[in-house]
């Protein structure tokens, strides 16, 4: 009955629509549009405004007076041509929505809005064991389980123009206390104003061409308990002005707090017989310590095949030197002592057919000190091995330290060699074996990753990092004993 | 003199009513094939830009499902491949992921990969256009932008295909890394879409075929199908791509698809 007297007054509305539609066609300027009914009930007229949105047309609403009372016309269009009008007018019959073709001066185009807010992430729980016995203390473990949550909660607007990223990251549950750590990995506004963009807030940064260490990636803290690659990072406070232009894009930093390192505590693996205390204050060269406000620009461009950047950081090193110390208890422990530096890093990257050559390098200059590091080297891609789907790619890059056996990097004259298998499967299954070997000593040290889908949401991840043959005057000695094999199970929401 | 004058035109009338078919019958399969093609492809001009969503349902022999969800967006380029940029937001795994393509008529296309777990770019050696879309049975080659210049064609025969009449033709892809010998494709006469295509691999056997279903009619004249299946005959593996939300000229511009815009792509 309700529904009987609505329709009757649709089409009761509707006639009298059509004297004004009447009307408003003598106006010169006017457009074809689809004219779909006039509603006196709003909750009405968004519901049909909703279903045709849904179908993919074109909507418009518009308040219009009738007789005294305000009343919605539905809109479709507009349309250049009446032709095309009488096209979707079928479409719409045959959906069900018939519709008259009234002209109307064009509506101003409401943008559609662009606001998008999402909330993702990340749990996953790990499993990390350590076949041979630790070496320094019996509260070491042995196996030890780890939880990760990394939810991420983002929103945009303006067309994707602007937005604000939050990423907090937690890990609870590992023997290691230090390793049970939290940090807001990005906390971020991003505006994008034609050929400008700011960054304002705590962010991350990826300069790096090569794989086996990114020596130019100076922005961010290494968060050295999470791996060993050095590939996890705590989240860097800054402001970040870029600007493209046709001759390049410039990026330049402002870094107002400094981020210690994280290293493993006392009951943890992966450190030598002495704990690297972070309880204490860091020893920093900058009177201003951790509020030191580092500064770098970067110039990035590509020509053709090749892709090439430039960079300057002026700041407190990432890299700490340790002094030895006491902590708390009066136990000998090792201090991180950060420097000031000077570093300009160059990437360099080409392709040509199947090969990327790459080059990373820096020039730090450090307690009145200059030295060079380098990283060069090239990945070929064979695809579709035996007219498979898979791709197989080698890699090899050299690794230079000038510092040397000095050096505070365990590579100063290495070559590393990988292989990559991306079967390009329904589950993206991956594995990736590396080596990296002391041409001026005996030491090893060898990493497998390998990672594949479980079903749509779950991944499931191996992975095992040792070396060998570390000869006692080397850095890497420390860590004989702490080869492991890992297994990570992570849900994606 | 008045009769002369007449009998020249007539012989003239004869000639050109006698050479006339000849012409047309002198034109060779190539010439057919590449005519059908630039008129498929003048057919699909003008639509400045595009914005849809991209469903792929990937399913193998043993029926196992998986489901990628990706945004794209498109802008047409004169005189140029057009540039591309798909963002992903499913699997969960690879949300955010973006990529960016700038296609080229003939040479190799230029192409950026953004990984967000990294905040890396990377650029990407584009020759392999022949491997698999993320673990689809489309390769790359197979989704990019279909110039003109990137095949040569071979008019085949008139065949009723579903109910419609359609030509035939064969395009062989110039690039010599692409993963295929030939291609046959169905073209229906009316609209000049392609209503099915048949990959050879570069054996020659049949490798995969694509049926492209419920054409929908978007701006003027520009038909996109809502489904696209493709079937790998070699591995029994399938995949469907459902396209949803079509919008055409939505104001994207050479702005958008900026490498830099791919870290805030999302």
């Amino acid at each position: 009955m309700i529904k009987f007297s609505r329709t009757i007054s649709i089409r009761l509305l509707l006639a009298l629509s059509l004297c004004l539609t009447l009307f408003s066609a003598t106006a010169a300027d006017t457009v074809p549009y689809l004219q779909i009914g006039v509603f006196s009930n709003k909750t009405a007229a968004k519901d049909v405004v909703r279903q045709l949105e849904k179908q993919g047309f074109d909507v418009y609403q518009q308040k219009v007076d009738m007789v005294g009372r305000p009343a919605i016309v539905v809109l479709v269009g507009p349309y250049e041509r009446s032709s095309q009008a009488r096209y979707d007018q079928n479409r719409l019959r045959e959906k069900g929505w018939p519709a008259a073709i009234k002209r109307y001066p064009e509506l101003p185009k409401p943008k559609p809005s662009t606001f998008r807010a999402s909330v993702s992430g990340l749990i996953s729980a790990e499993v990390r064991s350590f076949p041979d016995d630790a070496l320094y203390s019996s509260e070491q473990h042995d196996t030890t389980a780890s939880l990760v949550l990394q939810p991420e909660f983002y929103m945009s607007w303006n067309d994707r123009k602007s937005s604000l990223t939050f990423v907090p990251f937690v890990r609870g549950g590992d023997e290691d206390d230090e390793r049970n750590h939290a940090d807001v990995r990005e906390l971020l506004y991003i505006n994008a104003m034609g050929d400008w963009e700011l960054r304002l807030g705590v962010g991350k940064v990826f300069w790096g061409v090569t794989e086996s260490l990114h020596i130019v990636d100076v922005i961010n803290q290494v968060d050295l308990v999470e791996n060993l690659d050095g590939e996890d990072k705590l989240g860097q406070p800054m402001v970040n002005l870029s600007w493209f232009t046709d001759w390049g894009t410039w990026d330049v930093f402002a870094l107002p707090l400094f981020r210690e390192r994280t290293f493993p505590g006392e009951k943890g693996r992966l450190r030598g017989p002495l704990v690297i205390d972070t309880e204490q204050d860091a020893l920093y060269e900058s009177e201003d310590k951790d509020e030191n406000v580092d500064w770098a620009i970067r110039w990035s461009h590509y020509i053709g095949d090749w892709d090439i950047g430039l960079s300057h950081f002026s700041g407190t090193n990432r890299e700490p030197e340790f002094v030895p110390g006491l902590n708390s208890l009066g136990q000998p422990v090792l201090v991180p002592r950060y420097n000031l530096i000077d570093q300009t890093g160059l990437t360099v990257q080409a392709i040509l057919a199947d090969w990327l050559l790459k080059l990373e390098a820096t020039s730090t200059k450090e307690k009145e000190e200059r030295y060079t590091e380098a990283i060069a080297g090239f990945e070929y891609t064979r695809v579709g091995l035996f007219g498979s789907a898979i791709d197989l790619g080698f890699l090899v890059e050299y690794l230079y330290d000038e510092r040397d056996e000095l050096a505070t990097s365990v590579f100063e004259d290495d070559v590393m060699v990988g292989l990559r298998w991306v079967f390009n499967d329904m589950q993206s299954t991956e594995i990736l074996m590396g080596a990296i070997y002391d041409l001026d000593g005996t030491a090893t040290s060898s990493s497998i990753e390998a990672s594949r889908r479980l079903g749509q949401s779950w991944k499931l991840a191996l992975e095992y990092r040792g070396s060998h043959d570390v000869e006692p005057t080397e850095l890497g000695y420390a860590l004989r004993n702490d080869n492991y094999v890992q297994m990570e199970i992570g849900y994606y929401f | 003199m008045l009769n002369m004058q007449c009998k020249t035109i007539h012989l003239g009338l004869l000639l050109s009513v006698l050479l006339a078919p000849i012409t047309v019958l002198a034109q060779s399969a190539e010439e057919r094939g590449l005519e059908i093609a630039k008129e498929a492809d003048r057919r699909g001009e003008g639509f400045d830009d595009f914005r849809a969503d991209m469903q792929m349902i990937l399913r193998n022999r043993q029926g196992d499902e998986s489901r990628r969800e990706i945004r794209v967006l498109g802008l047409e380029v004169k005189n140029d491949g057009d540039k591309g940029l798909s963002i992903f937001d499913e699997p969960a795994d690879v949300k955010g992921t973006a990529m960016l393509t700038y296609s080229h008529k003939t040479e190799p296309d230029d192409q950026w990969l953004y990984l967000p777990a990294l905040k890396r770019v990377k650029r990407i050696a584009s020759r392999n256009k022949s491997g698999p879309y993320m673990g689809s049975e489309f390769a790359y080659e197979d989704l990019g932008s279909q110039e003109i210049e990137k095949y040569t064609y071979k008019y085949i025969r008139d065949e009723n295909y579903d109910g419609m009449d359609c030509f035939v033709i064969e395009r062989d892809p110039v690039d010599k890394y692409s993963g295929y010998k030939r291609q046959l494709v169905w073209i229906d006469k009316q609209e000049y879409r392609p209503m099915k295509i048949e990959f050879y691999d570069r054996k020659n056997a049949l490798l995969k075929t694509l049926t492209n279903m419920g054409y929908k009619k978007y701006l003027e004249n520009h038909w996109r199908p809502d489904v696209m299946f493709m079937e790998n005959h070699q591995t029994g593996k399938t995949t469907r791509i459902v396209w949803s939300n079509y919008r055409f000229r939505t104001g994207l511009s050479d702005d958008d698809f900026q490498v830099n815009d791919l870290k805030r792509a999302r």
